[in-house]
């Protein structure tokens, strides 16, 4: 549990608010701390992320909201001089366990990036890519069945249906975004990882994506790294925040945004600082 | 007064500026016009060329034997010779410069790229007459153990030391190619649970295909008009042949050959350097013009 902040008298309430509202705890991280190189990038974080919901990293730019979040995928494995240490278990199970296959973890744990990826490929091959890579379509009827409903989910396939072989770098910011999230649904992930997935989007096509987030968390445990408080506020139960490698609160995310028990939560979200 | 000046200052700065404005595009356009000078050059000798020789006869024949008492003008054993030596190149380059190019650009750690891209370039930097004796001395003998009755000179070993000579520019052409391709591509791959080589291969190469086909397509101009290695590996007897343990002149053998001769100035015979060189250019450029068909008919947006 959370152990960087002072027990008050209301901090048992929210904590049990929490409890009622948090479904059982699909991530535990505890003691966690990165370092790149020389510099270390995160402190001692330990954390409890509720299954089938949506829990938010908030905190000002460089305070290791998204090195905490590519910790759940192990995408830091990928920088050479990125090193974790801690425990980190998903279903109990922990991710950084010698021998782990991370092509499998990553299977389980899909990403969502800042900035829309989409392959220079076909809206079709972009969504066929994991299925194809993990092998979970048997036939070409199977992989059309995994691309139409991963389209669906993501609320996208009314819009592309007429050209589903039309590549995916043609389509608008917002529906890059909606094609990653197809993208990373396909592969059939526990845990969805959105690292500030609107940042690069207008406000119309953000709405379109937060609604989707709202609507994704009845089967996928998300966690979100936003920079926006209002958008948070909007689509998480939970929110953590961070400021300069701490995990400074974490809460229900109505109670971290009116009555924070740390100092800094309070001059971040008033805009003090950030 | 004073602002009559400035006027009159600003005026003079503008023509300043234009001049040297015109300055640039002179400079800009003078390689425009070398290159138009030596297709005129080139045309303009043809035509003469062309007047005593039929077009069809040129195009067509199947002798080529300028320097014959019974001369024959049939371009195709030079052309056959030089697509059949390119093809031996690109043969050899392919699987060697596509590997290198994908080792270099995804799997190279940045000190071993470091070590190993300069040592390739070298090889760029290799005269070509030495590997042409390099052809000559060492690929056909070693080729002479695995192929008995290989001929001294034959195409096969010219091809792949052409090859040899073009793995640079493919290698580290694709290489440039590849790692332009943003890393958000990369890590979308990865974080879907590709493997590296997967990432590589599925995202990373088909992302770059534009910049790796103009690199092939830079090897093909290379091997093409290239001359030594053919001249003194590959025999100098123009010979229609799809068998590449043939001997065979290329067009660029045959040039040199004939260009290092006591040719009289003006004989059809000398003329035939110009026709041959005609055709040359025509090749190289539709290779260039093959080139950009691809890079527009795949070009990848990220």
């Amino acid at each position: 549990m959370n152990t960087h902040t002072a027990p008050t008298m209301s901090s048992a309430t929210i904590g049990a608010a929490g409890e009622m509202l948090a479904g059982r705890p699909k991530i535990t991280a505890k003691n966690v701390n990165v370092y790149y190189g020389e510099k270390q990038a995160l402190f001692d974080v330990s954390v409890n992320i509720p299954e089938k919901s949506v829990t938010s990293f908030i905190g000002p730019s460089g305070c290791g909201k998204s090195t905490f979040l590519r910790c759940f995928n192990r995408m830091n494995d990928t920088i050479p001089t990125c090193r974790v240490t801690g425990d980190i278990e998903i279903d109990n199970a922990d991710i950084y366990e010698r021998g782990l296959d991370v092509v499998q973890l990553r299977a389980r744990v899909g990403m969502v990036f800042q900035k829309p990826n989409p392959f220079p490929k076909s809206i079709y091959d972009n969504i066929a890519y994991g299925p194809r890579i993990h092998g979970l379509a048997r036939s070409k009827t199977d992989l059309d069945q995994i691309v139409e409903s991963s389209l669906k989910k993501a609320g996208l396939f009314e819009e592309v249906k007429d050209r589903l072989h039309e590549s995916g770098t043609g389509l608008s910011g917002g529906q890059q975004q909606r094609l990653c999230i197809a993208r990373a649904i396909a592969v059939g992930p526990e845990v969805i990882l959105m690292d500030e997935p609107c940042s690069a989007l207008d406000p119309i096509a953000t709405a379109r994506i937060e609604e989707l987030i709202d609507h994704l968390k009845e089967n996928f445990t998300i966690i979100i790294v936003t920079h926006s408080m209002q958008q948070a506020a909007r689509v998480s139960q939970r929110t953590a925040f961070f400021h300069l490698g701490v995990l400074v609160e974490e809460g229900v995310t109505q109670m971290i945004f009116t009555n924070p028990r740390d100092r800094r939560t309070q001059d971040y979200i008033t805009g003090r600082f950030g | 007064m004073a602002s009559a000046l400035t006027v009159w200052e600003r005026r003079r700065q503008r023509l300043r500026e234009r001049a040297i404005e015109f300055v640039l595009l002179v400079a800009a356009a003078s390689s425009v016009f070398v290159t138009l000078a030596i297709v005129a050059v080139l045309i303009y000798e043809s035509l003469g060329f062309f007047s005593s020789v039929p077009i069809t006869d040129f195009l067509f024949g199947t002798v080529w034997t300028p320097l014959f008492s019974n001369p024959q003008y049939g371009i195709l054993p030079l052309l056959g010779g030089t697509l059949l030596s390119t093809f031996v190149a690109l043969l050899f380059v392919a699987p060697i410069g596509l590997v290198t190019a994908v080792y270099l650009s995804e799997f190279a750690s940045p000190r071993v790229r470091e070590i190993i891209k300069p040592i390739l370039e070298l090889l760029s930097g290799v005269p070509t007459v030495v590997y042409g004796f390099f052809a000559l001395l060492f690929m056909t003998p070693l080729l002479q153990t695995f192929i008995p009755n290989l001929p001294g000179f034959n195409i096969l070993s010219a091809g792949i030391v052409i090859g040899i000579m073009i793995i640079p520019y493919v290698a580290s052409l694709s290489e440039d190619a590849m790692r332009a391709v943003p890393n958000n591509l990369r890590d979308g791959s990865l974080a879907m649970g590709a493997t590296r080589l997967e990432t590589a291969v599925r995202v990373v190469l088909p992302a770059a295909i534009s910049g790796v086909a103009a690199a092939f397509i830079l090897g093909i101009s290379r091997a093409v008009g290239e001359t030594m290695i053919v001249a003194i590996a590959a025999g100098q007897q123009p010979n229609l042949t799809l068998d590449p343990r043939e001997p065979a002149a290329t067009i660029t053998a045959y040039i040199v050959q004939v260009a290092l001769g006591d040719l009289p100035h003006g004989s059809l015979a000398y003329q035939t350097i110009f026709a041959a060189g005609l055709v040359l250019l025509l090749l190289t450029l539709v290779f260039n013009i093959a080139g950009f068909w691809l890079r527009h008919k795949f070009r990848e947006v990220y």
